[in-house]
């Protein structure tokens, strides 16, 4: 007897712990379905406001989109096999002019990269909260480096159109001052997660500021440079192929006319050069890229 | 018994010299290679800045002019009363670029399986999706809006499609990055259960890529509030528009009190968007997707 009121006992001490547990767990997922359904009318919310707001319109959609699709379809004219290459040629009509163009263009971001990597990278040091020689110095670096890589490079483009005129010069300076803003704040960022040791030991040395940079901390951060560098590159040929757009110079500019004009086998033709070029470099780069990291693995 | 420094003299040193060249200087071959790369690199720098005039009067005469018609003309910013407009426009291109992330990710999500080696088991299909993204990616925000302009109009609706196009190369990227690194033993433990391909996905893929899915779109937002900014130079709407016009029309001031708002704008989006990263899902939100960088 006074072992089954034990064992009642227990079981209704068992019986509470469970239907404890149910409760809290029913009360746990109560609290994630209230915390779900307030995050998907938030989003719905979030959604319509937005759909407002931009006049999304699915009617003019389903209407543009057979016209987008055409439009990408006369791209491309009719090339028959038994007349392939005159086909190509007559499509390819300019492919003299837009060549030098696509060379102008691969020109300008590599001046573009050369000139801000050079400029941005002296200004990293003193960005470098570890580095620079007084917070006034990194705090107004900082900022103008900020100022250099928000405002996009076209709006940089638009600008230096009004000064330069029209060509390829204010696209490159378009594209450097952006540039200078992203790499120094890129190789900023490696320059304060370097050692402090060997820029230590060149002052102790009776190095000054200029030699512990040169000898402490280059070798130091070399290879990501030149791995952001590389990256750099393919970015700018991006950019470089769109300043045109507002008249700055490179292949942009015949894209731009093309396309304004209605010429659409001419579109075509140079969006496939701006494509296959696009791809190439960014094939080549990550090449050097990996070069350039592998380095870094083994000389340290 | 070690060797101090100190008695080292000039023959020890000019000895071990000898015996472990490589080890005090490159040899004579690498110097040579380092030079040229070097030289050639910054003999065609020269031959860049000659082509493009630098060395010429235009490039003083243009460097005075942007000095005293553009920058000195910047400031102050002025065209406060057209401010409530300029603040509803810059709400149109956050939409935009809300709208245009959304889409893609939507797009993307299903085409990222099939784009996924440890999904899709048919290689040619899981290749050519790959590849499809990536000529969707290859052309800018700029050049698909160029195209939906002349296709649908002028308008938000333009950039909204141009936005979402890209992002869906990118997200398929990214996408199925994230599935083919995940756990296999999760799926096992579903197909041992007894679960179909759906319950694979469902049970076993979904809840380790979602929150990795999740912080790559909200990072990609962020980054479409800038692209959207300037997607309206071309006509297919946003702040773009209005910031190209000031500028055309010589209205300098006021395009530097919309080149602020942006600014501010980009920022404030940034700082909300990694606060909800972090809350959504804790440490990984800090794990940015590197291979995207055209934000910076």
């Amino acid at each position: 007897m006074t072992i089954s009121d034990a064992a009642l006992g227990a079981a209704s001490g068992e019986r509470e712990a469970a239907a404890r547990f149910e409760q809290q767990y029913a009360a746990y997922r109560r609290s994630k379905a209230i915390y779900n359904t307030m995050f998907w009318v938030a989003f719905i919310g979030c959604v319509v406001a937005a759909a407002i707001t931009a006049k999304f319109d699915v009617w003019t959609l389903i209407q543009g989109l057979p016209r987008t699709t055409e439009f990408l379809v006369r791209m491309v004219p009719p090339i028959g096999l038994s007349t392939f290459a005159a086909d190509i040629q007559e499509w390819y009509w300019g492919i003299g002019k837009w060549l030098d163009s696509l060379l102008n263009t691969l020109l300008m971001a590599y001046l573009a990269t050369v000139l801000g990597t050079l400029i941005g990278g002296a200004m990293s040091f003193l960005a470098a909260r570890n580095l620079a020689p007084n917070y006034l110095t990194y705090w107004l670096v900082r900022r103008s480096l900020e100022v250099a890589r928000t405002v996009p490079d076209i709006v940089w483009a638009l600008m230096f159109v009004m000064a330069f005129g029209i060509g390829p010069l204010p696209g490159v300076l378009a594209i450097t001052v952006h540039t200078i803003g992203a790499q120094g704040k890129l190789f900023a960022e490696v320059n304060e997660n370097i050692s402090p040791l060997p820029p230590d030991g060149i002052r102790s040395a009776g190095g000054n500021w200029l030699h512990e940079i040169r000898f402490g901390v280059i070798p130091q951060v070399m290879p990501n440079y030149m791995s952001y560098s590389f990256w750099r590159i393919e970015l700018n040929v991006r950019s470089a192929t769109i300043v045109g757009f507002v008249g700055a110079g490179g292949i942009g500019h015949d894209l731009f006319t093309s396309i304004q004009l209605l010429y659409f086998a001419d579109a075509g033709a140079i969006l496939l050069i701006v494509v296959a070029t696009v791809m190439i470099i960014d094939m080549l780069s990550e090449k050097f890229r990996h070069s350039a990291i592998g380095k870094a693995s083994f000389s340290h | 018994m070690s060797v101090r420094l100190a008695d080292l003299t000039d023959a020890d040193v000019a000895a071990e010299r000898a015996r472990f060249p490589g080890a005090f200087e490159r040899s004579g071959e690498e110097r040579l290679k380092n030079w040229l790369a070097w030289g050639l690199g910054a003999a065609l720098t020269v031959y860049c800045l000659y082509r493009f005039e630098f060395f010429s009067a235009t490039f003083l005469l243009g460097i005075s002019k942007f000095g005293q018609v553009v920058v000195s003309r910047l400031f102050p910013p002025t065209g406060y009363e057209n401010l409530p407009l300029f603040i509803k426009v810059m709400g149109e291109t956050i939409a935009m670029a809300f709208l245009g992330t959304l889409l893609g990710a939507m797009l993307a999500f299903p085409l990222s399986f099939i784009a996924s080696k440890n999904i899709t088991r048919s290689r040619p299909l899981q290749f050519g999706t790959r590849r499809f993204a990536d000529l969707l990616r290859s052309f800018d925000y700029l050049i698909w809006a160029l195209i939906f302009v002349r296709a649908i109009g002028l308008g938000p609706l333009a950039g909204i499609m141009a936005i979402a196009i890209v992002e869906t190369g990118t997200f398929i990227k990214l996408y199925s990055e994230a599935i083919e690194n995940l756990d296999r033993k999760q799926i096992d433990g579903v197909t041992s259960a007894g679960g179909n391909g759906l319950h694979r996905i469902w049970f076993g893929v979904l809840p380790q890529v979602l929150p990795m899915m999740l912080s790559n779109t909200l990072y990609m937002f962020e980054h479409n509030v800038r692209s959207a900014s300037i997607l309206g130079i071309v006509g297919a709407g946003g702040i773009g528009f209005l910031l190209a016009d000031r500028l055309r029309a010589y209205e300098l001031q006021e395009a530097c009190l919309i080149i602020i708002l942006v600014v501010l704008t980009v920022y404030a989006i940034d700082y909300l968007s990694t606060l909800l990263r972090e809350r959504l899902i804790g440490d990984r939100a800090r794990r940015e997707p590197v291979d995207d960088a055209k934000q910076v």
